[in-house]
């Protein structure tokens, strides 16, 4: 299915650490285009240095909750120190309350840090935010019930005032690249979560970020959606030169998609572990049957339950196993979508 | 699907107005005054209702025929316009009057909504005053405003005015407020402008509730614009005036009066069902396009 695409996809077998994929030969966009969006990011510093695509230095978060009498502070991050190479997919794991979607916020300016530093291609967050260096799906797709699918994606488009034929054609191809060319005339109303949740990556991805922020996008989504969407992504990810940044609670997913698999401990919310999964990097339904695969998944499982200091953590599914074994199965006949 | 449903609204108008013709001459079935016919012959038969009802005497209450026979008598003795003709006209008279209350009065709670929800302290500020603008009772404030606008058309498009807005800001600001913190989110992340935020989020998904509060509007306004004309001085035309006039004539033709209350009643909703055909239009490709 991924291959009936015209254009092939520039390979990129490399690692994570390869040189910025983010060039003038990434050939799949088209030239007017690409050209409007090079002048839209014309106030970066240029073409994106070899420097980490994001790093993390000493971040805190406190919440602070005023009550009728006191105020409480919640501590919900602690001393985060992370740094993700350009180019690469990172998943955040760990069981409710880690604070992953609040690490995934903060470098998205989305919420303020309490203490350390937070830099995206060498910006602060908040510069990198108004230079739309980002693009954002959440767990619901938050799509507009008022537009179509194609006016959908082009809003971001329409934000930096894209011209009107530009952003057709730039939602068209994106919606081509999530395999919904021919569903951008519906309302997001009449596509199934699925298909609504593709439409959510092809409008993040209409800017052409260099960063891509997933909060749980796949999180609603029965099993077998959720496998064929994982293998959509990374289909999506080696033809965009985005760097992913992708919360989840589903380790299978994790350690399926991501060069590092970063795994959080609770209250407060601490990286205890970071887990290289070096599988090679073209992944497919058969990866899930590698051995290696499955050594990952149980090394991540056993850091989660570590980070919960103790067994019978949260997060350890017993069935998990069997159900995407039957799932995997579904999926390879063609069902799901 | 538009079309169905607006006919839909428009059959339950129907029904409604026949139930209210049925229980109309019902009441006076069973306690009006005595129903005098002519058969064939031109022999007069009356019929003795079994009961005896002030309200449903004809004085109080005439016969709905009455009322349609008047429409088509003239407006005054040695005058050839029909009360029906005259009715249309002052109909539209106030009509004109309502609708330009309306808009100003939309437009007006729009920008009052949309400058709170920017601004909480403008909110704290004066929502408590535009609550309480509606306390004072429209009849006293009427001849103020026609006072300072002078007597005309200003003047009462004011008072119209006066009564649209309110419902509307209070409307707009719940919906401009209401939109989904996660869209908040995504345009935040394209380093959307307020502006933009504003007519590519806020105002999209305000929608629905505006147009509830528009369709009590439009009946609104048209109050608006009887009470205006009606205002001493307030106008020479128009149904405000056509009502006080006929009320002072009851004695003589209560039909008349009867006539200008049904066609006060048949603009509103007019009115109504335009802003609710807008509505549909506005909002089709929704997937809850009616909310109430």
């Amino acid at each position: 299915m991924s291959d009936r695409e015209a254009p092939k996809p520039p390979t990129t077998t490399d690692g994570p650490t390869a040189a910025p994929r983010r060039t003038s030969d990434t050939v799949v966009f088209t030239g007017s285009i690409k050209d409007f969006l090079a002048q839209e990011a014309a106030g970066d510093a240029g073409p994106p240095t070899a420097g980490p695509m994001v790093e993390l230095t000493g971040v805190r978060k406190v919440f602070e909750t005023t009550g009728r009498n006191a105020t409480t502070q919640v501590e919900a991050l602690r001393d985060i120190d992370l740094s993700v190479a350009s180019g690469e997919f990172i998943s955040l794991i760990g069981p409710s309350g880690c604070g992953k979607s609040t690490l995934l916020r903060i470098v998205g300016d989305l919420t303020s840090v309490s203490g350390g530093t937070v830099t995206v291609r060498g910006k602060p967050a908040r510069q990198a935010r108004l230079d739309r260096d980002y693009g954002m799906v959440f767990q619901a797709p938050v799509l507009f019930d008022w537009r179509s699918v194609q006016k959908n994606v082009e809003l971001p488009l329409e934000i930096t005032g894209m011209s009107k034929d530009q952003r057709a054609a730039r939602a068209r191809e994106m919606l081509a690249l999530v395999e919904l060319q021919d569903f951008g005339g519906h309302h997001p109303w009449q596509l199934s979560g699925g298909m609504q949740q593709r439409a959510a990556i092809a409008r993040a991805l209409a800017l052409d970020p260099a960063l891509l922020l997933m909060d749980e996008p796949f999180g609603a989504l029965d099993e077998m959606t959720r496998e064929r969407m994982n293998l959509e992504l990374l289909r999506i990810w080696d033809r965009t030169a985005t760097t992913v940044i992708f919360v989840t609670h589903s380790i299978p997913e994790a350690v399926f998609l991501s060069n590092r698999v970063v795994v959080m401990s609770p209250r407060p919310g601490r990286i205890t572990t970071i887990v290289p999964i070096d599988l090679p990097r073209q992944r497919d339904v058969e990866t899930r049957e590698m051995d290696r695969y499955f050594e990952l998944v149980t090394e991540v499982r056993e850091a989660l339950r570590a980070g919960e200091g103790g067994p019978g953590g949260g997060q350890d599914r017993p069935g998990a196993g069997a159900t995407g074994d039957a799932a995997r199965r579904v999926a390879a006949e063609g069902i799901g979508g | 699907m538009t079309g169905r449903s607006v006919g839909r609204q428009a059959l339950t108008v129907v029904l409604f107005l026949v139930a209210v013709l049925v229980i109309w001459e019902g009441v006076k079935l069973l306690g009006g005054d005595p129903w005098r016919f002519q058969d064939a012959s031109g022999q007069e038969i009356v019929y003795q209702p079994p009961f005896e009802w002030e309200v449903a005497g004809d004085r109080a209450l005439p016969h709905v025929w009455t009322i349609w026979n008047a429409l088509a008598a003239p407006v005054q003795r040695q005058q050839t316009e029909s009360l029906g003709a005259f009715l249309v006209g002052a109909a539209l008279y106030t009509g004109r009057e309502a609708v330009l209350g309306f808009i100003a009065g939309a437009v007006l709670g729009v920008i009052l909504a949309a400058l709170f929800v920017h601004s909480k302290l403008a909110e704290r500020a004066f929502v408590p005053y535009v609550v309480a603008s509606q306390t004072i009772p429209i009849l006293a404030l009427a001849p103020l405003i026609a006072f300072a606008f002078g007597n005309g058309v200003v003047g009462i498009v004011i008072v119209a005015t006066y009564l649209t807005f309110f419902p509307v800001t209070i409307a707009a600001l719940r919906g401009l407020s209401a939109s989904d913190p996660r869209a908040m989110e995504l345009m935040r992340a394209c380093a959307a402008s307020k502006w933009a935020i504003f007519w590519k989020l806020r105002f999209p998904s305000s929608l629905p509730y505006l147009f509830s509060a528009l369709k009590i509007a439009a009946t609104a306004s048209i109050v608006g614009a009887i009470v205006g004309e009606g205002n001493p001085g307030g106008s020479q035309f128009g149904l405000g005036r056509s009502i006080l006039n006929f009320n002072e004539q009851y004695g003589s033709g209560p039909e008349k009066l009867w006539a200008a209350i049904l066609a006060a009643s048949l603009l509103g909703i007019v009115f109504f069902l335009a802003v609710r055909l807008v509505e549909h239009v506005v909002l089709r490709g929704r997937p809850k396009a009616d909310v109430g």
